[in-house]
């Protein structure tokens, strides 16, 4: 009888020791006060994601039992579309979910279904493509310039695509093309690379009710499902698409399309999916939303370790059924640092999926801003924002906060190194300007409405249609 | 068919051995080389055609592109169930690990996390198949012993069976599962909503096929049975239970057999459509994938859900055998 009250009182004693000493060390190495993390309240967890390549940290945390470590058990359910995942995030159905980086906004300001989304985590930069279909290739291809081996010249601007929406319209006929959501990446990605060459995509309107995006519009942009991307492309329904891999890849595999520039050569490293989460499950279980952040690192530095040695493995698991499923070599493709764009023209692009390096990972608040100056410039935001308010939406919805006590506390174990963060302490969250775009244009996170007025297409400040 | 043939021969007239042995080994051989012949006449067909269809996901697949895929989900299967016993035995050490630091926690044991195969989405679907088909005979037979017996009650409700049996129960898909979400909430369910959507749609789409039959089959009993009751002064209850269902068995297994082929074809849309675990997700999670493999995996699945039809409506079939009176009704 005696023996265990005093077991248990030497363990708690020799536990207060170990968390007086994390927290004494934390205090000295940074300023944040780490203490010991406690066991997840809620362990059985269901998480969403859509069939694409960048659902791999999910995927990876699952299969190399970064969950389990974090004493999470976790049910992986590839879901039908964007809405679908969407709605079962918010009805609970899934607890967390592969999202796209702008669907917590929309749902934040109540663009698409209100509720209120957060996310602690940025799952990867770039891995998107545009696709056109061979017949839309070929008339583009004379628009291109050659490089002296013949090959076009990249990266490929809608320059080149003009002329060919232009003979399409004199001919009376729509030129369609797909993106996987209203407020996914692939449709600012698109509607900024068709922009840049002096191709309307269109306004949206919600305040009259149209949501459809095709005011003004030369290209007319309407959704369909990632997977559904080349099917739809076969059919004839669509000229073109954006979307992320392997569908690209597949056009290619399939001989039915020409990947014509990836998003890297529209926005170098730009912000692309993120893992979403209710802020009501962020308050009611902060431990688990912790501990699942942190396998969710794990799985991302694991997939950039020693400059991608892990890949090969990693597309092995993404071929597997229940996860994206597509052929190893559909995958390989687009994951092992290279990129194919016509058949046989395959290019080196080592950072064509990041999903830890440049930090990655860390949910940086001018990505959001960008998010929501795409939104406004295309009218999805009906009307003018201060620039306070850009910043305090992107404060709402993306949480550093949440992911720097996961990253500390994986250091803190010793799980990571410090160096694994290395520029995060004094992180403020706003990125330097970026001058990596398409068109050149800096944006800088800081003076969104500024960043809105220096397109030649789009609404500016004061407009509203 | 043969037993009551050679019956009938020998109560006809004696016949020699050898005539009866002939005549035996006939229909047998008959029944055996027939549907030999028509399945490898299809198969040769099919792997004609079969390779001759080009798609962007490869050629279509034949024969032995299923044979590969059979045993592959096969292997996949066992496979699965290997990481599942792993699964457990972790589980198991982390609770140990974790009651030695903190002797106030309850282990639970949790149940495998890992995908589902392709054996457990067959079964996932029969079990939903049947539930909802037991379901709606539960609902069907007594309502439509009701309104066979009763004139009125048929007057009245037959406009709403007739408005609405032609309705496709997935039309009634989106509303079940906005209703199943809406109504069955418990922190602690004990079935998935997925299988309680998938259930209810097959109910719904079992129900009228049996009440339908139920009711024809009461409504036209034979008189004299009715008379018989009514000169014995039978209770309604006894009458019931001595008269009335033994006389529409056979109509009553006919509507049965209808609604369970009916209700595994609609399973599988509804599977496909909502994304409920079982042979439809499997399907359409397949043609998503867009693999190499995808077709031929697509084709196994056909020809599963097909034989598995053909099962439940034989399985349905030696169950009339066995309860009906009337052997007639269940000859095709």
């Amino acid at each position: 009888m005696l023996k265990v009250p005093l077991e248990s009182h030497c363990k708690r004693i020799c536990q207060a020791v170990i968390v007086a000493t994390c927290m004494s060390a934390s205090m000295l190495t940074t300023p944040l006060h780490a203490t010991e993390l406690g066991y997840p309240e809620k362990e059985e967890l269901t998480f969403g994601f859509i069939k694409l390549t960048d659902m791999a940290p999910i995927a990876i945390a699952y299969e190399k039992g970064f969950f389990e470590e974090e004493g999470l058990y976790v049910t992986i359910e590839a879901q039908a579309n964007w809405k679908v995942l969407l709605d079962g995030v918010i009805d609970g159905r899934l607890d967390g979910a592969h999202m796209l980086a702008g669907q917590p906004i929309a749902a934040t300001i109540g663009y698409g279904t209100k509720a209120e989304i957060i996310t602690p985590f940025s799952m990867d930069l770039n891995g998107n493509a545009i696709t056109v279909s061979n017949e839309i290739w070929a008339q583009m291809k004379g628009n291109i310039p050659k490089q002296a081996d013949g090959k076009p010249v990249h990266p490929i601007k809608a320059d080149a695509l003009k002329p060919v929406v232009e003979k399409y319209l004199d001919a009376g006929k729509p030129f369609n093309m797909g993106m996987v959501f209203p407020v996914s990446t692939h449709n600012y990605e698109l509607r900024y690379w068709l922009a840049a060459g002096n191709i309307h995509p269109g306004f949206y309107a919600p305040h009259k009710g149209d949501t459809s995006g095709k005011i003004d519009a030369q290209a007319l942009l309407s959704v369909t499902p990632p997977p559904q991307m080349p099917a739809t492309m076969e059919a004839g329904t669509i000229y073109g698409y954006c979307v992320g891999e392997p569908w690209n890849q597949q056009a290619v595999f399939k001989g039915i399309g020409v990947p014509v520039v990836t998003d890297y050569e529209i926005w170098k490293n730009n912000p692309e999916k993120v893992f979403g989460i209710t802020k009501a499950f962020a308050d009611k279980y902060p431990n688990t939303t912790i501990r699942l952040t942190r396998a969710l690192i794990r799985a991302a530095k694991w997939l950039d370790d020693n400059n991608n040695a892990n890949r090969p493995e990693a597309v092995k698991i993404l071929s597997q059924s229940n996860y994206v499923g597509a052929d190893y070599d559909v995958i390989a493709n687009s994951m092992t640092g290279t990129f194919e764009y016509e058949k046989g023209d395959k290019r080196s692009v080592p950072d064509f999926n990041v999903f830890f390096r440049y930090n990655a990972t860390y949910p940086y608040y001018s990505d959001a801003v960008w998010y929501l100056t795409q939104m406004r410039r295309w009218g999805q935001i009906s009307e003018d924002k201060p620039d306070s308010w850009y910043k305090d939406i992107a404060a709402k919805v993306y949480r550093p906060d949440i992911y720097m006590k996961a990253a500390q506390s994986l250091v803190d174990e010793k799980i990571l190194s410090k160096s694994d963060f290395a520029d995060l302490a004094n992180e403020d969250g706003y990125r330097e300007p970026q001058k990596h775009f398409i068109d050149n244009i800096v944006y800088d996170g800081t003076t969104p409405n500024a960043y809105i007025n220096k397109f030649k297409i789009g609404l500016k400040a004061g407009d509203k249609l | 068919m043969t037993a009551t043939l050679s019956k009938k021969t020998v109560g006809a007239q004696p016949m020699s051995i050898k005539a009866l042995f002939t005549a035996f080994f006939t229909t047998k051989a008959k029944a055996i080389i027939l549907p030999s012949v028509g399945i490898v006449c299809f198969l040769l067909f099919w792997s004609l055609a079969a390779s001759s269809i080009d798609t962007s996901l490869g050629k279509f697949p034949g024969p032995s592109a299923v044979a590969t895929q059979i045993s592959n989900l096969i292997d996949e299967h066992n496979t699965e169930r290997e990481k599942e016993t792993a699964f457990y035995i972790r589980q198991e050490q982390r609770n140990q690990a974790r009651m030695a630091k903190d002797p106030s926690y309850e282990p639970k044991t949790r149940a495998y996390t890992g995908k589902e195969t392709f054996l457990d989405q067959i079964i996932t679907s029969l079990l939903t198949v049947l539930s909802g088909f037991l379901l709606a005979a539960i609902i069907a037979i007594p309502l439509g012993i009701a309104i066979g017996l009763s004139k009125n009650l048929n007057m009245a409700i037959n406009p709403i069976i007739q408005i609405f049996k032609p309705v496709s129960p997935l039309a009634w898909l989106p509303l079940v599962t906005m209703v199943v979400s809406a109504v069955y909430v418990s922190p602690e369910p004990l079935f998935a909503k997925s299988f309680i959507n998938s259930l209810i749609t097959v109910t719904l789409c079992s129900i009228w096929p049996m009440v339908i039959n139920t009711s024809f089959g009461v409504a036209s009993m034979n008189q004299d049975w009715v008379n018989v009751s009514k000169v014995l002064s039978l209770p309604k209850l006894v009458h019931i239970q001595k008269i009335v269902i033994p006389a529409s068995i056979p109509a009553i297994f006919t509507g049965m057999r209808m609604s369970l082929g009916v209700a595994w074809m609609v399973l599988i849309a509804a599977e496909m459509l909502a994304q409920n675990p079982g042979l439809g997700k499997f399907v359409w999670d397949e043609f998503q994938n867009g693999s190499s493999q995808s077709l031929s995996r697509i084709m196994t699945a056909v020809i599963v859900i097909g034989l598995i039809g053909f099962m439940l409506d034989r399985t349905m079939l030696q169950l009339q055998k066995k309860l009906s009176w009337d052997k007639s009704s269940a000859q095709r």
